[in-house]
């Protein structure tokens, strides 16, 4: 069952870039492509956790400011020799507001 | 028995048909060769990059001493032939009479002398052979001397840039509307005519010179318009003529040249001609391609081996003058021509396409002329294009959709695709020689002849090697810059210069990226060359930038972040302590740390703090210290005069002033300094990007230290005796470093790169030089020269940057 929350404005996040959204179970990192394509992953790099809202984003992958390690933002998984990944969350994008599908969250909670 | 040859002229046509002919049969003749200049033949192609000073007449030099004895050919050079006795069969000369069984005139063109006053002073003088080039760099040698080019088509050019080069006030003047009209529509004659101004090159156009004034030498043109253009030297390069005299005064048939036949025979059975002397159907060639045809053909013909010289379809580019320049074929306006134009003024880029029946007839290129050898081989098949009539004119590397290989384009010439155009050397001989074991550029041109005239064309045939040898081919260059491109960061920089491109897309679009939108190696490193390129013009772009950069603080292990602010050369106060101290304690600082670079270090800050306590560190009066950044980190100091009884100079004092001088600057890496009081060298200058250590009789500077992974010691740049002078110098190195070295190379590594002679002779010996990047730091800090903290802290920053987007833990519990 999806739990749509409205979170923010496209135009919040810097194109190529992301911002983080707060839950109890740690960060999620917005980002936004270059073409407007938005995902949402967990903000902590499957190495060492790493804030992947901060590394510098290309296409449709970032890479990790502390070790470099290249994430695909679509299925959160490392990229080249490196192997791991990070949990990834639905998003809708309708009338230039983002919408995060907040349901996957909320029952790590429950649970 | 072998016969008995004359040959009269010993230019670049006369070389290659002996060449030709020895090389068919090395004994069918007694060679005597008559040349009037008292030298060799040598590639009068090249007398350009020799006026200019790139190359030395010994490099030109065609045929030597040991190969005109090897092949015994008898040599008269500085003998000018006076008269043809047909009847007899003999050459009369300065040295006597020889006779001859069969003659071969290649007597070449004369530099055309436009009929005015004063055209025969001391001081106008043609640009045809090695004698011309040494009188214009003796005029050269005067100091602000200027020269006055009469006429602006191909020569006119080149000598115009290689005076300019070699320090000349010149003006070129031009009868016609643009230049090189023979060649270029008005469009791309106007690019041209606009790089040239750019500059410091004056043309005049529709330029009609009267008379030339002097009394024992030459002092001034005067145009018809009343304009008069002082002048030290006066080039004559207002076109050529057959030099024809000795056929015309022997009765042969001449019309504006020697009339020779599709043999290269003349009106006479035992004379034949070649070269730019002779007349072939109505054409008198200036161009050397159709020359050394005629050289293959005389040399056939003379050992009865069937030959016809076929009159080639030319193109010409420009060598010397550094512009890329393509023409070919037919490029005048007519009604059933249509054309097809590609412009881009702002980038330099000129593109034009004639097509009369769907055949491309004519193409004019300027400034980006990488597919002209593929336009060029369309024209001369003669096939119909229609097909790609809508991506024509983007190149080979358009059509049909292929995924973009920089190898492409060469790929895609077939294999009678003609790479050197002065040699006439295709594709497939180059790949011949290559199967032959021919493995690099100068093999090649050894054994083909393939870029050994002009040279424009190495990079072709460095290509060609390329995709014959595969994985073999040993690229004598460095790695490129990361995956997404094959060009190193040389390459890169370089584009970004001439072309003038200042965005990121408009990079990747210009160089063919592989990836929309590079990687995290690429982009800040672009990033970097447009912000040292286009400092007043560039707009930094943030999410091309690592953390550190883009957040102004050193990202650490948990995602905090350590907050360092400057210590002017090491130097604090009371004051900037307690708010240090004051901070630490507001904001629940875990780690508090001394520094090598002479600071203090907050560590374990939480990221949407760091607005606030940028804030409180502002208002005790502290900046950013850098201490995250590829620019100046720290100028460390021991104190001198000031307080230590060793101290030589006032050492902290002058490291304050270079800190605060190079404070915001952006580099290829970190750049870190010290100045030290005196030679005990207590601020450890000498691992130091600069270091400075303060002596009684001044400043000795150095550079090129290190002191991390590798430990290096400086090398000396100079002593000098004035405060002022080790600031020029600092900032001078600095900015030098800044345009040249490779992103991510510490200046030691850009150093043994370039050496340190090179470095000196613009920092050190030329005052000029060394003001001009001093200037130009300025320039640069004029945006950049300003603290990161006091913008980022701004309001406008504070929502949208270091706040959460959302904060969920509030709404968890539903």
């Amino acid at each position: 069952m999806s739990n749509w929350i409205d979170i923010a404005a496209l135009d919040d996040i810097p194109k190529r870039g992301a911002r983080v959204v707060k839950t109890s179970h740690g960060c999620v990192a917005i980002f936004r492509t270059i073409d407007d394509k938005v995902f949402a992953i967990d903000d902590a790099c499957p190495h060492k956790k790493g804030p992947l809202s901060e590394g510098i984003v290309h296409g449709s992958k970032v890479t990790c400011p502390l070790h470099n390690w290249v994430i695909d933002l679509e299925s959160g998984l490392a990229q080249g020799a490196d192997h791991g990944g990070v949990a990834t969350y639905e998003i809708l994008v309708s009338s230039g507001r983002i919408m995060l599908d907040t349901s996957r969250l909320i029952s790590k909670l429950v649970a | 028995m072998s016969q008995k040859l004359v040959v009269i002229g010993a230019g670049m046509a006369s070389g290659r048909m002996l060449e030709e002919l020895l090389e068919l049969d090395t004994n069918a003749y007694d060679i005597t060769l008559f040349g009037a200049e008292p030298r060799g033949n040598y590639n009068r192609i090249m007398l350009s990059p020799v006026l200019a000073g790139e190359q030395t007449y010994e490099e030109i030099i065609t045929h030597d001493a040991d190969w005109y004895r090897t092949n015994g050919i008898n040599c008269r050079f500085g003998e000018t032939v006076v008269k043809i006795d047909r009847a007899n069969k003999q050459i009369i000369s300065a040295g006597g009479i020889t006779e001859y069984d069969k003659l071969v005139i290649a007597t070449g063109s004369a530099s055309f002398f436009i009929p005015v006053a004063g055209n025969d002073l001391p001081g106008v003088i043609g640009f045809r052979d090695f004698d011309d080039v040494n009188d214009m760099l003796s005029a050269a040698k005067k100091p602000a001397g200027k020269a006055v080019i009469i006429g602006g088509g191909l020569l006119g050019l080149e000598a115009a840039a290689a005076l300019h080069q070699q320090g000349m006030d010149v003006t070129v003047l031009h009868l016609m509307g643009h230049l090189m009209e023979r060649q270029l529509d008005p469009a791309a004659g106007y690019l041209l005519q606009k790089e040239l101004e750019g500059r410091g090159i004056e043309v005049i156009c529709q330029a009609h010179t009267n008379a030339i004034f002097g009394n024992d030498h030459v002092e001034a043109v005067a145009l018809e318009d009343g304009t008069i253009i002082d002048a030290d030297l006066v080039v004559m390069a207002a076109g050529i003529r057959p030099e024809t005299r000795i056929a015309t005064d022997a009765a042969l048939h001449v019309e504006r040249g020697i009339i020779v036949d599709d043999e290269m025979q003349t009106s006479d059975a035992n004379i034949w001609a070649l070269g730019e002397c002779v007349e072939h159907d109505g054409i008198v060639y200036g161009l050397v391609a159709p020359l050394y045809d005629m050289a293959k053909v005389l040399a056939r013909t003379l050992v009865n081996e069937p030959a016809k010289f076929i009159a080639p379809e030319v193109s010409t580019k420009l060598k010397v003058t550094g512009v890329d320049l393509f023409s070919a074929g037919e490029f005048g306006d007519a009604d059933e021509r249509e054309e097809i134009v590609f412009r881009d003024p702002a980038r330099g880029v000129y593109k034009r396409l004639i097509l009369e029946n769907n055949k491309i007839i004519g193409a004019v290129i300027y400034g980006d002329t990488i597919d002209s050898g593929w336009f060029f081989e369309k024209q001369k098949s003669g096939e119909d294009i229609s097909d790609m009539r809508e991506t024509l004119i983007y190149g080979p590397a358009f059509q049909g959709g292929e995924d973009y290989n920089p190898l492409a384009t060469v790929a895609a010439l077939s294999i009678d695709a003609e790479i050197c155009g002065c040699n006439g050397i295709c594709k497939g001989t180059i790949v011949n020689a290559i199967s032959a074991g021919a493995h690099d550029l100068a093999t090649i041109k050894a054994t083909t002849k393939a870029s050994a005239s002009c040279g424009s064309c190495a990079g072709l045939v460095e290509q060609v090697l390329a995709i014959t040898l595969g994985d073999e081919f040993e690229a004598p260059t460095a790695q490129s810059i990361c995956g997404c491109t094959e060009l190193t960061h040389e390459d890169v920089r370089q584009i970004i210069k001439a072309r003038s491109l200042k965005s990121i897309p408009s990079i990747m679009q210009e160089c063919d990226w592989a990836t929309s939108c590079g990687c995290a190696t690429c982009r800040p490193a672009l990033n970097y060359y447009m912000i040292a390129e286009w400092p007043l013009e560039y707009k930094d772009d943030a999410q091309s930038r690592f953390v550190n950069e883009r957040n102004h603080a050193n990202i650490q292990k948990d995602g905090t972040y350590s907050v360092m602010p400057r210590m002017w050369g090491g130097m604090t106060t009371p004051d900037e302590l307690r708010a240090i101290a004051d901070a630490a304690d507001k904001y629940n600082v875990p780690a508090v740390h001394v520094t090598g670079g002479q600071r203090i270090d907050l560590l374990g800050i939480q990221r949407q703090d760091l607005p606030a306590i940028w804030a409180d560190l502002n208002a005790a009066g502290m900046v950013s210290g850098h201490a995250y950044s590829k620019g100046l980190r720290t100028v460390k100091t021991c104190v001198g005069t000031d307080f230590c009884r060793f101290g030589t100079q006032d050492s902290t004092g002058l490291g304050i002033k270079i800190e605060k001088i190079l404070w915001g600057s952006w580099t290829p890496h970190k750049v870190k300094l010290a100045v030290s009081g005196c030679p005990r060298n207590c601020a450890e200058a000498t691992c130091k990007d600069i270091g400075i250590i303060c002596v009684d009789s001044g400043y000795e500077v150095s550079v090129a230290g290190a002191a991390g992974m590798e430990l290096i010691k400086t090398e000396p740049l100079a002593k000098v005796s004035s405060e002022q002078e080790a600031i020029d110098l600092t900032v001078a190195f600095v900015q030098l470093y800044r345009e040249h070295a490779r992103y991510l190379d510490r200046p030691y590594k850009w150093v043994a790169k370039v050496g340190m002679d090179w470095v000196r002779e613009r920092v050190v010996d030329d005052l000029g030089v060394r003001a001009a990047l001093c200037t130009r730091f300025e320039v640069s800090q004029s945006v950049y020269r300003k603290d990161p903290w006091a913008e980022l802290a701004k309001p406008e920053y504070e929502s949208r940057k270091w706040s959460p987007l959302a904060d969920l833990t509030l709404e968890a519990a539903e």
